[in-house]
């Protein structure tokens, strides 16, 4: 199935998303996609027999400061059992950088929207554990935009608070204790 | 030490005792963090062999060690790691930072990287280098030796 055909496919089930197809380079199918049709279009893309995108590869984003609509989010997809690839991209304005969570589609996107959260600052709204991923939990700012001051010197943290509480330390004892016998 | 006449002992003080046994037998822990590792793995194998000034038995646990050596560039994620490590080792303990990004952060001087682990750790012997070579480290560990050699009890 080539881009026209998959073009087709996608404009033919779900007449209301509004695609704009892009030129890439590399001869990758890429669609532009508005950031509030996207759930329904990744479900769609997943769950079409004819289509089966089950896999997402890849999930990241782009900083295009200073330029507005700012961030473009990308979407890797694969299917592995129809042989295709689709890459989807989704315009996302610096002030508002929210987007609809599709861990609940993709499992495997429950890291890297974390990761994109982490070091853009895009919200992923309905994200089920919206922590930081690589940075510390208590860092300010988000160092993959391009405004971010790279070379910023901190106080080095030479501890770190325990990962638990103690409540939920004396509970893990007494279970390893139990389990035991 | 001085041989007393017709008598076969070495007689010499506590210090200097503990001193030479100290310098002679120090435990590395094996804390490699990036490619400054693997030098510091070449000087621990056969074609370096620090075995012959006695550094030889890496240990994974801190808790057997009584040297640290640095080996690479450390993150700020990574620091309190590192300071754990330190601390779980027992006293007399040294630090060796090897190579730039362990010293002063070498080319990366950004957020991500603690910009030298002498902030984090008290560091005795700096060995320059990018990375250093299995020569500048063992002769790092050799000043380290000296150093130990000139250490009071008191």
């Amino acid at each position: 199935m080539d881009a026209d055909a998959l073009y087709a496919v996608l404009q033919d089930t779900l007449p209301g998303v509004r695609m704009e197809r892009a030129s890439s380079i590399d001869l990758q199918e890429t669609f532009y996609v508005p950031a509030e049709d996207l759930p329904t279009l990744a479900r769609a893309l997943r769950d079409r027999p004819d289509l089966q995108f089950t896999f997402l590869a890849e999930l990241t984003a782009v900083d295009f400061w200073p330029r507005e609509p700012r961030f473009e989010l990308v979407y890797l997809l694969v299917s592995v059992e129809r042989q295709l690839r689709l890459r989807l991209k989704v315009r996302l304005d610096g002030k508002v950088a929210r987007m609809a969570t599709v861990s609940d589609i993709w499992p495997a996107a429950n890291w890297l929207e974390r990761e994109v959260w982490d070091l853009f600052g895009i919200v992923f709204d309905g994200h089920p554990d919206p922590r930081r991923l690589l940075m510390p939990e208590d860092w300010e700012g988000f160092p993959l935009r391009k405004d971010y001051p790279v070379q910023i010197n901190q106080k080095v943290q030479s501890s770190s608070p325990m990962q638990m509480s103690e409540d939920e330390f004396r509970a893990n004892v007494q279970k390893d204790r139990l389990s035991r016998g | 030490m001085g041989l007393e006449s017709e008598i076969p002992v070495l007689t010499t003080s506590v210090e200097k005792m503990v001193q030479w046994a100290r310098r002679s037998s120090i435990w590395p822990v094996t804390f490699g963090l990036a490619c400054c590792a693997i030098e510091m793995m070449a000087m621990s194998c056969s074609r370096y062999d620090i075995a012959r000034f006695g550094a030889e038995v890496f240990r994974g646990s801190p808790r057997q060690s009584d040297l640290m050596i640095v080996a690479g560039r450390l993150s700020r994620k990574m620091a309190p790691a590192l300071r754990r490590v330190y601390d779980q080792m027992p006293e007399p303990k040294w630090v060796i930072s090897m190579g730039a990004c362990a010293s002063i952060g070498g080319v990366f001087d950004n957020y991500a990287l603690v910009q030298g682990v002498d902030q984090v750790v008290p560091v005795d012997v700096y060995v320059p280098g990018c990375p250093p070579r299995p020569e500048s480290l063992i002769y790092g560990i050799v000043q380290l030796q000296r150093k130990i050699a000139q250490q009071k009890l008191s």
